[in-house]
């Protein structure tokens, strides 16, 4: 009888240090994986976390884990050669056939750019695949930024915007001001053409969901990602549960007019 | 084909039957209630049929023989780990119609909700026979007809207890043994089909009743003890724990271990970020998914009507009424319209 709860040993690969507290592993892993979705990690004895596949491909993906907790710590203690459980991976991921020829904006907040850096790289590949794509990513200090590197790769490819909440060590020399900001100054030529991912902390989400349906951006056209609290990723623990949606079966990529219905 | 036995004969059946199966049935133990001097009806194995409480209602349902409080998914070493196994025995349960039902409710969880299958659950679940005790009479709380369950099907034995001895409906291979022990009777299966508490489902609940003053209320009464999820057949949440034996630091288990929507922490995420703080919104939450959630997805409702909620809430709170308040609400806003 299969045994959905069962891990693999994936071998850790690469580290890589974005901040002080987020840490990208590269793993060993032969996975199918649609952006978006997520796997549960754990370390047999110290525990199990949902956690975003934030890249991938042929056998290996990609994680960007904060240090938030008992079992995240114990993560960022561990190097090449070392070894992480995993299985999934679970939930529903971006629909990109509905991105297909569209002007694409995806509005990332601190470490929500990690569930949506596959689709950055892979509009980066295959240009035509959109119309255009631009990111707008918020971050709460200069010191928080994540993916430098890809970053600047990036502004080679789409256009970036960047912003910090607050720069208290000085010396940053982009803009300063939240998210939003940057959503109502963003040129938006044909908001009927337009799609729209939102990633990101509850508060986040919610206020640039807003600022984007009062720049003209139809809710149909808007996703977001949802993070809950989650011990199984498979519809059964019960601590996803919204309303009557399972986030870690419908979600964690959820449609606005899903979305923006759910209560809590 | 139905049978009747005396005391000595059933347990004569259930002798022979101990021998590929563990018995659990509602057992009442003296002095081990939640008050003082009360008494605890709650499920035990057995092996005589004079252990079973036939009278009263258990306080907690018979979910924790498939649904362990506490059930190991892993055993670990720092390099392997192992499943543990559930042993060769069957499993048979003593218990009442609304209980059937609220296994059928446990199924579409773990059996079918996602699209995958809980084999620990399944596991157990595959060995399960039931052996169905009738309700002489309704108690207070329960409102199993309101909600389709005072019927039971898909069991083994049918049991009434009458004259000192035992009328038994059996179905299927166990008639053989049925056979062995009782002597040919005649009886007709009598279920409940009226309650003193009754209540009336709405026929769909929409968000003009999430913010409305009556979860308020809920909010400052309910004190978020959990206990009527404890109770409750059909609550089937669980969270994941990892630990380590004490005495062996390299060894250590992944286990499930029941929550409640209803108890603080249900929905904390990492920086302390919790959504429905607020008790009321608790209630809400947890009726919404017993009398319409669950029924969008599976097309009948979660709540079977034991009526176990309301006889453990230490603040009284009716889950019964709540219902009910809800329904004239969805009334109300429809004669507004
Ligand atoms: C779909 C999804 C995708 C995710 N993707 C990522 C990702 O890509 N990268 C990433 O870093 N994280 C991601 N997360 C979040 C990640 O799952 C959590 O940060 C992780 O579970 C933390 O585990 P931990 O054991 O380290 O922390 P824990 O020790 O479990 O807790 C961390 C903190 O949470 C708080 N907390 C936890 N439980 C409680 C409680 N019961 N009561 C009060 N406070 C509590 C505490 O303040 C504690 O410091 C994702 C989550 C979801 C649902
Ligand atoms: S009456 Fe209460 S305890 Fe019984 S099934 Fe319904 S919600 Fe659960
Ligand atoms: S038993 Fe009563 S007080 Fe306790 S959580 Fe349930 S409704 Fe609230
Ligand atoms: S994470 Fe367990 S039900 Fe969604």
């Amino acid at each position: 009888m299969s045994n959905p709860y069962l891990p693999f040993r994936a071998a850790i690969i690469e580290v890589r240090r974005e901040t002080a507290v987020d840490f990208t592993y590269r793993l060993e892993a032969d996975m199918q994986v649609a952006g978006g979705q997520f796997v549960e990690v754990s370390i047999p004895g110290v525990g199990e976390a949902p956690i975003s596949v934030s890249d991938f491909g042929d056998g290996w993906i990609e994680m960007t884990i904060r240090r938030v907790g008992r079992l995240t710590n114990v993560i960022h203690h561990l190097r090449p050669g070392n070894s992480l459980f995993i299985r999934g991976t679970y939930g529903r991921g971006f629909p990109l056939e509905r991105y297909a020829g569209k002007d694409l904006i995806i509005a990332a907040g601190g470490t929500g750019l990690a569930p949506v850096k596959s689709l950055l790289n892979r509009y980066g590949g295959n240009p035509g695949e959109v119309k255009s794509l631009t990111l707008l990513a918020g971050f709460k200090t200069p010191a928080d930024i994540l993916f430098r590197d890809e970053i600047e790769r990036w502004r080679r490819q789409h256009r970036v915007e960047i912003t910090v909440d607050r720069d208290d060590a000085g010396g940053w020399p982009g803009r300063v001001g939240l998210i939003t900001g940057l959503i109502a100054r963003e040129p938006i030529s044909q908001p009927e053409n337009t799609v729209v991912i939102v990633v990101g902390p509850p508060a986040m989400m919610k206020f640039s969901t807003l600022e984007f349906i009062k720049r003209g951006i139809k809710q149909e056209n808007i996703w977001v990602s949802f993070e809950r609290k989650m011990c199984c990723g498979i519809g059964k623990c019960g601590h996803c549960k919204i309303d009557g949606a399972y986030v870690c079966l419908e979600g964690p990529v959820l449609n606005y007019t899903t979305a923006g219905r759910l209560m809590d | 084909m139905a049978y009747w036995l005396d005391m000595d004969s059933f347990n004569g059946i259930l002798k022979e039957l101990s021998a590929d199966n563990v018995v659990y049935a509602p057992v009442k133990m003296t002095g081990k209630g939640a008050f003082s001097g009360t008494d605890l009806v709650a499920y035990r194995e057995i092996s005589g049929v004079e252990q079973i409480e036939f009278k009263e209602k258990s306080r907690f349902s018979p979910k924790e023989i498939v649904f362990p409080i506490t059930q190991t998914l892993l055993y670990f070493t720092e390099e392997e780990y192992a499943v543990p196994g559930t042993g060769e025995k069957g499993i048979i349960v003593f218990c009442r119609p609304c209980d059937v039902n609220a296994f059928k409710r446990l199924d579409e969880i773990f059996l079918r909700n996602g699209g995958r299958v809980d084999s620990y659950y399944r596991e157990l679940r595959e060995k399960v026979r039931f052996f169905v005790i009738e309700c002489a009479e309704s108690f207070d709380s329960c409102f199993c007809v309101s909600m389709g369950t005072n019927r039971a099907d898909g069991y083994d034995v049918f049991i009434r207890a009458a004259g000192g001895g035992f009328l038994c409906d059996v179905r299927g291979d166990l008639a053989t043994l049925f056979e062995k022990f009782g002597g040919p009777a005649e009886m007709s299966l009598r279920f409940i089909e009226e309650n003193k508490t009754k209540v009336s489902i709405p026929e769909s609940v929409d968000q003009s009743v999430f913010g409305h003053g009556i979860w308020r209320e809920y909010a400052s009464r309910c004190i978020a003890c959990g206990r009527c999820t404890v109770s409750c057949p059909t609550c089937s949440c669980f969270t994941m724990q990892d630990i380590f034996y004490e005495d062996n630091p390299n060894r250590g288990e992944r286990r499930r271990v029941w929550a409640s929507c209803m108890i603080d922490g249900f929905t904390a995420m990492a920086g302390g970020h919790g959504f429905r703080e607020d008790h009321g919104d608790r209630m809400r939450f947890k009726l919404m998914h017993k009398i319409s959630d669950f029924r969008k997805r599976f097309g009948y409702n979660m709540c079977v009507g034991c009526g176990r909620c309301d006889d453990v809430c230490p603040e009284y709170i009716s889950f019964a009424r709540a219902i009910n308040r809800v329904d004239a609400l969805m009334k109300e806003a429809v004669e507004n319209v």
